[in-house]
């Protein structure tokens, strides 16, 4: 039931190598940050991973499938966007519905059952009662609760998460990765978490990655990676951000 | 004495600018509006009913309603089609892509018109061909609605594009990881977001089609009670010294258009709330 990604490579058009031969292992339920600096191919792996976007070469293994064979719209991997991509035309109860809405009448669930779902997962997110708002009504990290519990309306069978906090203040950030692990925790998802910001990914993450320009510096353990710097560049991008 | 704001402007120049534009709103666009209604009811509203009641007159305006019941919803659903592929896609060409769809703006409408005679008329392209197998498209319906789909075909597409653009394809992606279909995706999400848009340019696009003169008078040989459309049967009236038949036909076709601009104030205001949540981020 693990995460087996084998030399992924992706060029974008025009030619410019996004992602050189990414390599990386995740047991189950593992909470791992992608960490680097922009253009170093973190979102781009994270999009392959939901089907988003297409690796030229290589492969993804998950629960012993070839996860690349499947479509994005029955891998059942919940995304969650920088920017939240809320429904804007839809209260936060119908975004939340929306993954069970669309399905199949004979795999829906009925009317009464995924208003009971939006509710739990309301509760979940801790925005009892703001169901009938709709997104613009709602703070940044309200909004990104929102997006998180539509993600997980689908009971996803991966998480990602693609810089998640990226766009609000740091107090609220660090209330809500404290929260996001200790959810993750509660429900055994696989998380990949895409991240810039050094501290953020090993404070919450089992495993980081560090990426630079397309490939993987470094994969481990927060402290092997903090203690033992691989690569001049780990040394440089960790220092830089501890300094 | 009270101090100006560094960024207010000089009130004289307020006064003027609005004054401007005041009076020109009234010289140019409200007086001959009022002209065309005053001259139609000139000799009494009876008299402009009963010109109205002329055959020629009914065909001419069930014309202009059948083009514009064909053209509109193709217009609409090709609109829509261009907006969603350069809004939502990277291909190569798109740049040129959208420069064509500006076309239609910038070419004179006669000569959209004479680009259809040159290849459907009896002596075009494929004019030979088309009276072999008797198919009528010049001086018929099929040239008068192709006429009337060239030169309205940006309305839409162009109210569309900045607004797809601004609002990206985080939406769509996040709708297709959630499990929907290119359908579902279309009809819950993206047109949900767009329908103001949509409905704009569509009202923009009919009141063009039905008012469209320069590219229809090249392809409908002007036959009375069977290819004049109504622009096209005002001048013929007008012509005819008939002036109160001709601005009849005219206020007709001006309270059309009034009555889509009065459609979409009251639609605005009366889904103000919702525009305005749709809009904000």
């Amino acid at each position: 039931m693990s995460l087996v990604i084998d030399s992924v490579t992706k060029r974008f058009r025009g030619g410019a190598a996004a992602l050189q031969g990414v390599s990386l292992t995740a047991p189950q339920g593992a909470f791992v940050a992608l960490l680097g600096p922009s253009g170093s191919g973190k979102t781009t792996l994270l999009r392959i991973l939901g089907g988003l976007d297409f690796a030229d070469t290589g492969s993804v293994r998950f629960a012993d499938v070839n996860w690349l064979g499947v479509p994005a719209r029955e891998r059942k991997a919940g995304f969650v966007f920088q920017h939240y991509a809320l429904f804007r035309h839809m209260t936060v109860a119908k975004n939340i519905a929306f993954g069970l809405e669309i399905r199949p009448r004979r795999s829906r669930p009925s009317k009464a059952d995924i208003a009971l779902r939006v509710k739990e997962l309301l509760a979940l997110v801790q925005l009892d009662g703001l169901g009938d708002r709709y997104p613009s009504q709602l703070s940044g990290g309200q909004r990104q609760r929102v997006a998180l519990a539509r993600a997980l309306a689908i009971e996803p069978r991966m998480l990602l998460l693609d810089e998640p906090f990226g766009a609000l203040d740091a107090k609220v950030r660090k209330e809500l990765r404290v929260w996001l692990r200790a959810l993750h925790d509660k429900m055994g998802i696989t998380t990949i978490f895409v991240t810039h910001d050094q501290e953020e990914a090993f404070a919450v993450a089992d495993l980081v990655a560090v990426m630079n320009q397309g490939r993987i510096e470094q994969y481990g353990q927060p402290e092997t990676v903090k203690r033992a710097p691989n690569t001049a560049f780990v040394q440089d991008f960790i220092g830089a951000g501890a300094a | 004495m009270r101090t100006r704001g560094a960024t207010e402007d000089h009130p004289l120049m307020r006064w003027l600018l609005t004054a401007v534009t005041i009076s020109f709103v009234i010289l140019f666009l409200l007086l001959p509006l009022i002209t065309v209604f005053a001259a139609a009811l000139e000799k009494g509203i009876a008299m402009a009913w009963n010109t109205l009641g002329d055959p020629d007159t009914i065909s001419a305006i069930e014309l202009t309603f059948i083009t514009a019941l064909i053209a509109v919803p193709l217009n609409t659903a090709f609109g829509v089609a261009a907006a969603w592929a350069v809004s939502k896609y990277d291909f190569r060409g798109k740049s040129i892509l959208t420069a064509f769809i500006d076309l239609p703006f910038s070419v004179s409408p006669v000569i959209a018109g004479l680009i259809y005679v040159l290849i459907f008329g009896l002596q075009g392209w494929m004019g030979p061909w088309l009276r072999e197998h008797d198919i009528k498209i010049i001086f018929a319906l099929p040239g008068i609605v192709l006429a009337t789909m060239f030169v309205t075909f940006p309305f839409v597409a162009r109210e569309l594009i900045p607004l797809m653009n601004d609002q990206g394809r985080d939406e769509e992606e996040a709708a297709m990881s959630l499990g929907a279909s290119g359908l579902q995706t279309f009809f819950r999400v993206t047109l949900p977001s767009i329908k103001w848009g949509l409905l704009y340019g569509v009202l923009l696009c009919n009141a063009r089609a039905m008012g469209e003169f320069g590219a229809v008078s090249v392809v409908s040989g002007h036959i009375r009670g069977q290819t004049n459309t109504m622009p096209l049967h005002v001048e013929v009236l007008y012509n005819d010294y008939q002036f109160v038949a001709a601005f009849a036909v005219a206020a007709v076709l001006a309270l059309l258009a009034l009555v889509t601009l009065t459609l979409k104030s009251f639609l605005e205001w009366r889904y103000a709330d919702e525009i305005a949540a749709v809009h904000r981020h």
